[in-house]
């Protein structure tokens, strides 16, 4: 909906489907044979193949991170606040990468897909995907792309963990790894949050054990709730009062169990937007694949020596409202770093928004991402195009 | 390059391992690992010098020291900086004994709060010093454990603290031959490398 594209917008983009017949061995056990990636791409991609970030996506992200489909276009990309022309990842100077995970609903291979095997969609039958899988998958997308190394590989919260990972499996194919409002692994209390949100989904009688595309339904009830859920933990308590307080949407409360608090109203509106948009067997992976994150868990739970491996410099960000990933869990991976001996720095946001911070362009976090992507496009060769518009 | 910085330069060692308490813009370092490959992190919670150590390529870790360490390991740095904050901390004896464990050699760097202006200014005027190098006014100053020199040495001496070197200087971190004289009266700041 915007009448013209901002200046600091990458614009109107589109999103491309790379093809891998390479099969694809996973965690569990299984593999994939032939899969699909859904991706965009902001910025170019200079000489020699060095100023190319990486973008992974958190719970419900997507490939489409920046920039409109088209000019009728609602809103722009979920992180639309950091990259573009002049922001905190300059696609004047990087090329930027974001692509939609397997086992995700908006065009990538997942549960909605057909299985080739069986000319049905995959259902609750999608191999159950993990931080590691989907890293893997992002190196052959980076073959594709002809990426030898990332400048820069980026997250928050679930993306923030594969970024951790990347520095892990492929230390040599990264020189700088972002680690926004994210953990090295989930606690009790936030597997517990997940657990709601699934039960949520599988208990609702649309569920279908997971087979409800061939009864042509969608657990909608299911998925509202576990988005509901989902959005209490993502906001702070200070944040909620500030938005909403108590104020009544009709000024008056009415005696009976309709939406009266403008919070209600709110979580509703949210929780049933989402359930017509995500798909339930993905929302069961993603929440899983952040359960089972835990890269110290194969190390004695030391992750100093599960980072052992790493040879990118790191940094970290947290927000000090964010009760789902707080900056007690970020501090821990600063800890395992410095332990480590690897290079990290650390910038703890005064925000009131909790997790949801990271999607905001607060300056004081802008101003330490900014500043630290800009030290790294400063070190990348001079292209003649840059040259020029330095004047 | 600030004078004591230059000063603080010379002791330490090539490829060594340093961690800077209060490190500014991150100057001290960003100088140690051009000049002496030297590898480490600053601490910082001004949230300006925390930016511009981002950008100067320092690796910075947001903490308020008076926290506590606790999260560093023994022995996990070769030298501990704290320069010119030790007067602001709540509790410096505790910092100081916690900085002798996380690392193998200290430098600590603080204002004589016995250089004779100080003392004259308290005695003739009945007031808390305000000076150029010492502007604040005693509501408002982060400065909330003067000390002097003796006072430092006997805490070394207390704790078993070894002072390995000691350099006393003026306001501007200049060597003057007659500081030597009356160090507690004329310098006006020591640097000192300490180890347990």
């Amino acid at each position: 909906m915007p009448a013209v594209i901002p200046e600091d917008s990458v614009g109107l983009v589109t999103p491309q489907r790379f093809h891998f017949e390479q099969p694809l061995p996973l965690s569990c056990g299984r593999t994939l044979d032939s899969w699909d990636l859904m991706v965009e791409t902001y910025g170019e991609l200079n000489a020699d193949a060095s100023n190319a970030v990486l973008i992974c996506h958190a719970l419900s992200g997507h490939h489409h991170a920046a920039g409109y489909h088209s000019m009728e276009d609602r809103k722009p990309g979920w992180w639309d606040s950091a990259i573009g022309p002049g922001k905190a990842i300059d696609t004047n100077r990087f090329f930027v990468v974001s692509l939609n995970n397997l086992g995700g609903c908006h065009g990538s291979t997942g549960p909605n897909s057909i299985n080739p095997d069986t000319n049905k969609p995959y259902g609750p039958d999608f191999p159950i995907m993990t931080v590691q899988d989907w890293v893997h998958s992002q190196a052959r997308l980076a073959d594709r792309l002809g990426v030898e190394q990332w400048a820069a590989v980026v997250g928050g919260s679930l993306g923030g963990m594969q970024a951790l990972q990347w520095s892990i499996t492929y230390p040599e194919r990264l020189r700088h790894c972002v680690v926004i409002a994210s953990a090295a692994k989930l606690s009790a209390q936030n597997i517990a949050f997940n657990e709601v949100a699934r039960q949520a989904i599988s208990k609702d009688p649309e569920f279908h054990k997971g087979h409800y595309y061939e009864q042509d339904t969608v657990p909608r009830t299911g998925l509202m709730l576990a988005r509901m859920v989902g959005h209490i933990t993502y906001l702070s308590d200070d944040g909620m009062r500030d938005k909403f307080g108590r104020e009544l949407k009709d000024g008056k409360i009415s005696f009976d169990f309709n939406p009266q608090f403008e919070v209600e109203s709110y979580l509703q509106y949210q929780g049933e937007r989402f359930s017509s948009s995500f798909d339930a067997n993905t929302y069961l992976l993603m929440t899983k694949a952040l359960d089972y994150f835990d890269p110290a868990g194969d190390h004695g739970d030391d992750l100093a020596t599960a980072l052992a491996p790493a040879t990118s410099r790191f940094l970290v960000v947290s927000f000090t409202t964010d009760w789902r990933f707080s900056p007690e869990r970020s501090r821990e991976l600063v800890d395992a770093l410095v332990a480590a001996r690897k290079d990290v720095s650390y910038a703890e946001i005064d925000a009131p928004q909790g997790h949801d911070a990271f999607l905001i362009p607060i300056p004081r976090y802008m101003e330490v991402f900014g500043g630290y992507m800009n030290r790294i496009a400063d070190a990348l060769p001079q292209s003649k195009g840059e040259n020029d518009n330095a004047r | 390059m600030r004078a004591d910085l230059e000063i603080i330069n010379e002791w330490i060692a090539p490829d060594s391992r340093v961690l800077d308490l209060g490190c500014g813009e991150g100057e001290l370092l960003a100088h140690l690992m051009t000049e002496k490959n030297v590898t480490g992190y600053g601490l910082e919670i001004d949230h300006d010098n925390l930016t511009a150590c981002v950008e100067n390529g320092v690796n910075v870790i947001e903490k308020d020291i008076d926290d506590g360490l606790a999260s560093i390991a023994n022995d996990s740095f070769d030298t501990v900086i704290m320069t010119q904050a030790l007067q602001s901390m709540h509790r410096p004896d505790q910092i100081v004994d916690e900085m002798l464990r996380i690392g193998r050699e200290c430098i600590v760097t603080f204002p004589n709060f016995a250089h004779w202006r100080a003392r004259g200014y308290l005695a003739f005027r009945g007031k808390m010093p305000v000076s150029k190098f010492l502007p604040y006014t005693w509501y408002n100053t982060p400065n909330i454990h003067f000390c002097t020199f003796k006072d430092f040495e006997e805490l070394c001496v207390d704790r078993n603290i070894q002072i390995l070197e000691r350099t006393v200087v003026d306001h501007s971190h200049r060597h003057r031959w007659w500081i030597k004289l009356w160090p507690n009266m004329l310098g006006e700041i020591a640097i000192y490398r300490i180890t347990r």
